[in-house]
C-alpha cells in the first residue's frame, strides 16, 4: 500500500506493540501528528515540557519491561528530550525517541527549529539514526526497537526529517530476521567461567551477592534466590536492584552503598567472595576502589563486556544474560551452610536497627523516614513508587522494602531531579492496575509539576507524596557536614502545594503530624484523579548512613544510637 | 617509548556517515588517550578498517576493544598486539637540502633505512619512509639534525600474522573474561 513516511512510523510502532506515546507536537513532526489520526490504537499521551516525556517513556518502559516511547519536534522540543534521554541511559532503560528534523534541504543551513540532534544524544544513546531516505524508515524503526530492549537495553533515537515523513512509497512491512552484522549481544557463559566460578563459590566462607538492575531486566529474581537459598549466600541490593530479592527474606541483608545499610557495607568489606549479578560497581556503592573489599575474590556477571574490570577488577568476568548465567550454573551450585558469617551479619544488622530514626523520640518533629515508613505500613508495602532524587529517595530504599521487581522505580545513574512525577504518570499507563506513588521532594517537584496537567488531562491516577522540608535536603546534607553549615542556596521557597494542586483540580491535603498519614494515604485511595499529598517534614534531618564521597566503604557516618553522642 | 609498551586495536566498522565520528566521541567520552587512528576503506567497499595504537601505560586497548564493539556500527574488533602482527606506519619528511653537506647526508641516511627520496631540489627534499612505527622514529631522530621543515604521517596500520583473518562476513562469539579476568575478542 501506498504510505507516506508519517504513516510508516505509526504502522511501524503497531508492529512493535506500541500502545501509548509521551510526546509534544510542533512543525517538524506535525506530518506524524496528523498520522496518529489514522492510528486511534496508539494512545498519545501530551506533555507540558519534552523532558515529561522521555520521562514518561522512561517510567513506562521500568514498570513493565517493554520499550517506552516519546516523540517531539525539531530543535528545542529535540533539545529538552536531552535529559531523559541520559536518565535513561545510565540506568539502561529502553525507550525510542521520535523526533522531527527540518527537511533533508535545509540540514545544515540553520534553518528554524534546526538542531543536530543525532549529533547531541551520541554520547547519551545506545544509539541513534537521522533517517535521509524513507525507504530505511521502517528497517531504521525496527532497529530501533530491537536495539533499545535486547542486551543491556538503553535509549534510541530516530531523527527522521519532515520531508521524509511526507514522502509517500509503496510499503511493504519488513518481515524477517534484523541485520546488524556489529550487534551481537552476549547471553551465556563458557564452560572454564562457569568452572572457575563454581570452584570460587565451592571455597567461600564469607561470599556475599551484590545484586543489581540486570537481574530484573533479565527476569533471573527466581534464579537468584535459588542461588543464595542453595548456597546460604547474604544479597545486598543496589538502589535499582530494590524488588530483586523480596526484602524481607532472611537472607535479603538490604541496600548497599553510600547510603545503604551498615550491615551490607561491613559485609562487602569482610567478605571471602563477592558475586555482582547485573550491577557495575558504581562509584555510590563502592567508596574508595583501592579499600573495597580487600579480601575477597570476585565474580561478576554483566551483559555488557566493558564493565567487567572496569571500576573492579575481578577474578572471574563473565559476560552474559544474568538469568542465563546463574540457570547455566544453578545444577552445579553445591548446598552450603555458613552460620558464622550470617550471625556476624545479624549482629550488624541488629546494632543497625539500634541506631534507627524510627526509635528515637521525635519531640513533636515529623521525620521523613516516618513519612516513608508509615506510607509502606499504609500502603502494605505493595504501592509501585517512584522517587525524584535526595534525601526523600534514599530514605524510600531505607524505609520502603519492596517485595516485587519493578516497583521502586528511581533515577539512579544520573540523579535526574524532576523524574518523579513524569515518570510515575509513565508507569501507570504501564501498569494501570497498580497503585502508584510520585515520591518526591520540594526541589525536585517544581522541575516538573507541569505535568500536574498532563495527569489532569489524561485521567491518569497517581498518588504524589511531597516530602518538603523547604530546603535542598541531601545538598544541605553536604553542606552541614563537608562545608561547615553554609547554606548557600539550599533553603527553598515553594508555593502552597495544597492551593496549587487545586489550580490544576487536584484534590490535595496537607499533613503536619505522624497520626495523620494513614488518613493521607485513605485519602489519597478515595480518589479517582491524581492527588497530591504535601507533608511537612523537620527541616534539618540527616540520611544515616552515610559513606562519604570517596571515603572507605566500612568508614560510614553512623547515628549515634539512643543515650550516645554524636560521632565528630 | 618501544612498541611493547604500546597496544594495537584494529576495528572492522561499516562504511556509513558518521562511524568515525562515533569512535572518536566514545575515546573523548571515556577519556581514552590514543596514539594514532588511521581509517579507509578495504576490498569490501562496506567495510572500513581502523587501527588504533595505545600507550598501555595510559589507556588499556581491552577496554578501548571492549567499549568499540559496544557500538553498533563497529562490526569486529580484534587487539591484535596479543600475538604475532604486522604494523606498518608512513612518514613524508620535508628536509632542508641547500648545501652538498646536507644532501650527502640524506643520501646515506636514506641508504640505512626502508626509505627513498621521492623529491629532491636546491632547497628541500621530501624523504618518503614505510616501516614500524619506530624504525620511523628513528629515521626522523636522525633527520633533525640536517633540518626537518615539514612532516607527515598516516599514523600505524596493523594485520595479525599468518592465517588469523580478521573478516566482516564471519561473526565470531565474543568470549570474555577467563579466570584472570582477561579480555579476547576472537577474530577467527
Amino acid at each position: 500500500m501506498l504510505l507516506t513516511g508519517a504513516e510508516i512510523v505509526m504502522e511501524c510502532l503497531l508492529r512493535e506493540g506500541v500502545e501509548v506515546m509521551f510526546g509534544y507536537p510542533g512543525g517538524a513532526i506535525l506530518p506524524t501528528y496528523d498520522a496518529m489520526t489514522k492510528y486511534p490504537q496508539i494512545r498519545h499521551v501530551l506533555v507540558r515540557h519534552e523532558q515529561g516525556a522521555a520521562h514518561m517513556a522512561d517510567g513506562y518502559a521500568r514498570a513493565t519491561g517493554r520499550v517506552g516511547v516519546a516523540i517531539a519536534t525539531s530543535g528545542p522540543g529535540a533539545t529538552n528530550l536531552v535529559t531523559g534521554i541520559g536518565t535513561a541511559m545510565m540506568d539502561s532503560s529502553p525507550i525510542v525517541c521520535i523526533t522531527g528534523q527540518v527537511p533533508r534541504g535545509a540540514i545544515g543551513s540553520d534553518a528554524f527549529q534546526e538542531i543536530d540532534i543525532t549529533g547531541i544524544t551520541l554520547p547519551i544513546t545506545k544509539h541513534n539514526y537521522l533517517v535521509n531516505d524513507v525507504r530505511e524508515l521502517a528497517y531504521t524503526i525496527r532497529e530501533a526497537f530491537h536495539i533499545a530492549r535486547t542486551g543491556r537495553p538503553g535509549p534510541v533515537l530516530v531523527d527522521i526529517p519532515k520531508d521524509v515523513q511526507n514522502e509517500k512509497i509503496e510499503f511493504e512491512y519488513p518481515e524477517g530476521p534484523i541485520r546488524l552484522p556489529g550487534y551481537r549481544p552476549p547471553s551465556a557463559a563458557d564452560a572454564d567461567q562457569l568452572a572457575a566460578a563454581l570452584e570460587l563459590i565451592r571455597k567461600a566462607k564469607k561470599p556475599v551477592i551484590l545484586a543489581g538492575h540486570g537481574i530484573l531486566m533479565s527476569g533471573a529474581s527466581n534464579e537468584l534466590r535459588e542461588l543464595s537459598e542453595r548456597a546460604q549466600i547474604p544479597v545486598t541490593l543496589t538502589l535499582l536492584g530494590k524488588g530483586a530479592m523480596p526484602e524481607n527474606h532472611p537472607l535479603c541483608v538490604g541496600m548497599m552503598g553510600m547510603h545503604g545499610a551498615a550491615a551490607c557495607n561491613y559485609a562487602i568489606q569482610e567478605a571471602d567472595l563477592l558475586i555482582a549479578l547485573g550491577m557495575r560497581f558504581d562509584d555510590r556503592v563502592t567508596g574508595n576502589l583501592k579499600t573495597y573489599s580487600p579480601n575477597s575474590r570476585k565474580i561478576h556477571v554483566d551483559i555488557d563486556p566493558s564493565e567487567i574490570n572496569k571500576n573492579v577488577k575481578v577474578d572471574v568476568g563473565i559476560a552474559g544474560d544474568v538469568r542465563t548465567v546463574l540457570a547455566q550454573m544453578l545444577p552445579h551450585v553445591p548446598s552450603k551452610q555458613h552460620p558464622e558469617w550470617i550471625t556476624q551479619i545479624r549482629d550488624w544488622q541488629e546494632d543497625g536497627d539500634e541506631r534507627d530514626i524510627l526509635h528515637y523520640e521525635s519531640e513533636g518533629k515529623l521525620f521523613g523516614a516516618q513519612v516513608i515508613n508509615d506510607l509502606w505500613k499504609y500502603t502494605g508495602g505493595d504501592a509501585v513508587t517512584v522517587t525524584d532524587v535526595g534525601q526523600h529517595q534514599m530514605l524510600e530504599a531505607q524505609y520502603y522494602p519492596h517485595q516485587r521487581p519493578a516497583t521502586l522505580l528511581t533515577s539512579g545513574g544520573l540523579g535526574t531531579m524532576g523524574f518523579g512525577l513524569p515518570a510515575a504518570i509513565g508507569a501507570k499507563f504501564g501498569k494501570p492496575d497498580e497503585e502508584v506513588w510520585a515520591i518526591v521532594g520540594d526541589g525536585g517537584f517544581q522541575m516538573t509539576m507541569c505535568e500536574l496537567a498532563t495527569a489532569m488531562q489524561e485521567g491518569v491516577k497517581v498518588n504524589i507524596a511531597i516530602l518538603n522540608n523547604a530546603f535542598l535536603g541531601m545538598v544541605r546534607q553536604w553542606q552541614e557536614f563537608f562545608y561547615e553549615e553554609r547554606y548557600q542556596a539550599t533553603p527553598m521557597y515553594s508555593p502552597d502545594f495544597v492551593k496549587l494542586a487545586e489550580a490544576f483540580g487536584i484534590p490535595a491535603m496537607r499533613v503536619t503530624s505522624r497520626d495523620q498519614i494513614e488518613e493521607s494515604v485513605n485519602f489519597a485511595r478515595s480518589h479517582e484523579t491524581t492527588v497530591l499529598i504535601e507533608y511537612v517534614i523537620e527541616k534539618e534531618e540527616i540520611v544515616y548512613p552515610m559513606v562519604p564521597a570517596g571515603a572507605d566503604l566500612h568508614n560510614m557516618l553512623r547515628r549515634p544510637k539512643p543515650g550516645e553522642k554524636q560521632q565528630s | 617509548m618501544t612498541e611493547n609498551h604500546k597496544q594495537t586495536v584494529v576495528a572492522l566498522v561499516e562504511n556509513k556517515p558518521g562511524v568515525l565520528n562515533r569512535v572518536a566521541s566514545l575515546f573523548r567520552r571515556r577519556n581514552f588517550n590514543v596514539d594514532s587512528l588511521t581509517v579507509g576503506r578495504t576490498h569490501k567497499p562496506h567495510i572500513s578498517r581502523m587501527t588504533i595504537v595505545v600507550d598501555a601505560a595510559r589507556t588499556d586497548g581491552r577496554r578501548i576493544a571492549a567499549n568499540l564493539f559496544k557500538l553498533v556500527n563497529v562490526i569486529d574488533v580484534k587487539l591484535v598486539s596479543e600475538e604475532p602482527y604486522v604494523s606498518r606506519d608512513l612518514a613524508l619528511v620535508k628536509v632542508r637540502t641547500d648545501d652538498a653537506e646536507s644532501r650527502n647526508a640524506v643520501t646515506l641516511i636514506c641508504e640505512r633505512y626502508p626509505a627513498r627520496i621521492v623529491d629532491i631540489g636546491t632547497k628541500v627534499a621530501i624523504i618518503e619512509i614505510t616501516a614500524q612505527e619506530d624504525i620511523v622514529e628513528a629515521l626522523i631522530h636522525e633527520l633533525e639534525p640536517i633540518g626537518i621543515v615539514e612532516l607527515v604521517r598516516t599514523g600505524v596500520v596493523a594485520m595479525g600474522r599468518g592465517v588469523r583473518i580478521l573478516d566482516a562476513d564471519y561473526e565470531p562469539p565474543v568470549m570474555m573474561g577467563q579466570e584472570n579476568g582477561s579480555y579476547q575478542v576472537y577474530g577467527v
